[in-house]
């Protein structure tokens, strides 16, 4: 049995306690007026020293042909932005950390229908990283809840007075519509809660009477239920809570891309996790077989994942259709470095490290490659939320960071404390024996 | 000069493998073994140096890439530069999403292909060479060990070999030059 040391609880809690005081500070800290936003930027031209001030000529220029249009847009444009930036960062911490606990649930339900025979014994810690998707769920819930009937500003479509003068999403308004959105992401969360609630329960019943597999059986049919869905309701989910931040833009393959990133990021955890344990002196049943074929996982899922970016990526620019290529030139214009560092840290940095067959036995290389793979995914999500909500006045700022370790302190109490409640190996699987001898 | 080797036939991989193992801890030298199919982790058991194959690879799908890279160049850009979906051919660098599919497939093609023929010239085959194994039955369900008798007591190497489950113990007197 695992126990959660006082430690890593106090370092989770801090995590929670000082991102939860830095969102306040963000939330608080944003522009309430347009003379706030001309203040600031004031102070930030000021900052910039003689750079600044060529920048400020050309925008003085702007606003002057602003001025006839009728005053301050611009600004007023900049202060929507700020003032949706908080709510952005929230949004994309808060679903970050629930796609990893979502990918490793995916990667959870693969084992048992393709009956693998090298993973259980790292079934519990697959187990106890889905455990976060209940709280992690509920507050996604919320959010969304709150997004879609515009109590924020992140979804346009969320707007009725965009949608009152924008023909394209009236046009798409039977499906995007918060009633209509709320409803499909209980369906969502409830399907794969469902699936959770009873994959577990069917696992620990296993364990206590493995006589003729019954319990084991009925996880195999449940888990090749619940991909149906999966593959279904994420795809679906993929357009509602991140696709309609663009509501004008679509992409056939929206659906993979994202299951892309949300699969290798939970494998990636699954390693890490794995990885801390056994540093602590637990699972002493996994070897660096086991570690190795994660770290392959990793590898592989890390190419799949950029064969389906650039799939994307060169139709659009190729067939170089405004309506489609206006998302990867506000990408390219406004967020260069974000945009192209994500390609190194999900693809360049993983092919190169992850290559070599001995360094995915090499715990710390596992490590460093995972650390890295995690924020460029983070990255990922930051990318595709970003540009349609808070535009070119992005910046990795206060509230971003905060998000991040509230959402990180949960989600680590949560597995951890998860990881407690059930021994450290499932025991009764029919092929825990041949994963407690899998050799590469 | 004429070596003495013993040929030990085996009808189980498993038992195979055990028995590797047993020959190997009482130091006895084995040559090679021929198998009807490959056997996971035979490599390891009998101590045989990790494959540089891998690192050729990599090598060769560099070259490919540069190939690619090269090529595309020379034929889109230098020699016969079009405008294409209003992408004039004036850079590599600006019209090289269209130019990935080439560099990945040669990539591919180059490691793949020429990791085969490094493959086949390291084993040493290659077309009309005759077969060296020495008992047909390896490519059907027989596996053969080929231990070395060298200056060891060969009856106590039989006997090891037929507790090992070997299923038929041969001597020979091998030839130098006869492979």
């Amino acid at each position: 049995m695992y126990t959660l040391s006082n430690r890593l609880r106090l370092f989770s809690i801090i995590l929670m306690v000082v991102g939860l005081v830095g969102l306040v500070i963000g939330f608080a800290d944003r522009p309430g007026s347009i003379e706030e936003v001309k203040e600031m930027m004031a102070a930030h031209d000021a900052h910039g020293g003689g750079h600044g001030e060529a920048v400020q000529a050309a925008s003085h220029g702007e606003s002057h042909a602003e001025d006839a249009h009728g005053g301050d847009a611009h600004y007023e444009h900049i202060l929507h932005q700020l003032q949706n930036k908080p709510w952005a960062s929230l949004y994309i911490a808060a679903f970050f950390f629930f796609m990893i606990a979502l990918g490793v649930l995916a990667f959870y339900a693969i084992q048992f229908a393709a009956q693998a025979g090298w993973s259980p014994v790292l079934f519990r810690v697959m187990e106890a990283i889905t455990a976060y998707l209940v709280p992690g769920g509920l507050i996604l819930f919320v959010i969304l809840a709150l997004s879609g009937f515009h109590v924020n500003h992140l979804f346009v479509w969320a707007d009725p007075e965009v949608v009152a003068h924008d023909k394209l999403i009236q046009g798409k308004s039977g499906w995007l519509n918060g009633t209509g959105f709320i409803i499909r992401a209980a369906i969502f969360m409830g399907g794969w809660l469902l699936y959770r609630h009873f994959a577990v329960k069917f696992s620990r019943k296993q364990d206590e009477s493995p006589e003729g597999n019954v319990w084991y059986k009925k996880s195999f049919k449940i888990a090749a239920g619940f991909l149906v869905f999966f593959i279904y309701t994420e795809s679906m989910m993929s357009w509602d809570w991140i696709m309609s931040f663009d509501p004008h833009w679509f992409s056939t393959l929206f659906g993979w891309y994202v299951f892309a990133s949300l699969f290798v990021s939970g494998i990636t955890t699954i390693a890490l996790i794995t990885i801390y344990l056994k540093s602590k002196g637990y699972l002493e049943f996994v070897n660096n077989s086991h570690i190795h074929d994660l770290a392959k996982f990793m590898f592989g899922i890390s190419i799949f994942w950029t064969y389906l970016w650039f799939s994307q990526f060169m139709l659009i620019w190729y067939s170089n259709i405004p309506e489609e290529v206006t998302y990867f030139i506000t990408r390219i214009e406004d967020y260069k470095l974000p945009f192209f560092g994500m390609l190194v840290m999900n693809f360049i940095f993983p092919l190169l490290v992850l290559m070599n067959s001995d360094f995915k036995r090499v715990n710390w290389f596992v490590v460093m490659a995972g650390i890295v793979i995690l924020c460029g995914h983070y990255i990922d999500v930051y990318n595709m939320v970003m540009p349609a909500t808070v535009g070119e006045s992005w910046f990795i700022g206060i509230s971003e960071i905060s998000a991040v370790l509230l959402f990180l302190g949960l989600f680590l109490f949560v597995v951890f404390r998860a990881l407690t409640k059930a021994p450290l190996l499932a025991k009764g699987n029919p092929y825990l024996e041949e994963s407690k001898h899998f050799h590469y | 000069m004429a070596s003495k080797v013993i040929h030990a036939l085996y009808i189980d991989d498993d038992v195979l493998m055990d028995a590797v193992k047993k020959v190997r801890a009482e130091h006895y030298h084995i040559e090679e073994i021929f198998t009807p199919f490959p056997v996971h982790g035979l490599d390891k058991a009998m101590g045989l140096p990790h494959t540089r194959l891998a690192i050729t690879a990599f090598m060769y799908g560099c070259v490919g890439l540069t190939v690619a890279i090269l090529m595309m160049n020379f034929i889109m850009i230098e020699d016969w530069p079009q405008d294409i979906g209003g992408k004039p051919s004036f850079s590599y660098l600006e019209n090289m999403p269209a130019f990935v599919p080439i560099m990945f497939e040669l990539t591919v093609f180059f490691a793949a292909h020429l990791m085969v023929i490094t493959f086949y010239m390291r084993s040493r085959l290659w077309p009309f060479k005759k077969a060296e194994n020495p008992d047909v039955r390896t490519t059907d369900d027989h596996f053969l060990m080929e231990v070395d008798a060298g200056n060891h007591d060969v009856n106590k190497l039989t006997s090891l070999l037929g507790d090992t489950g070997a299923v038929e113990i041969k001597v020979i007197d091998k030839e130098e030059d006869n492979h």
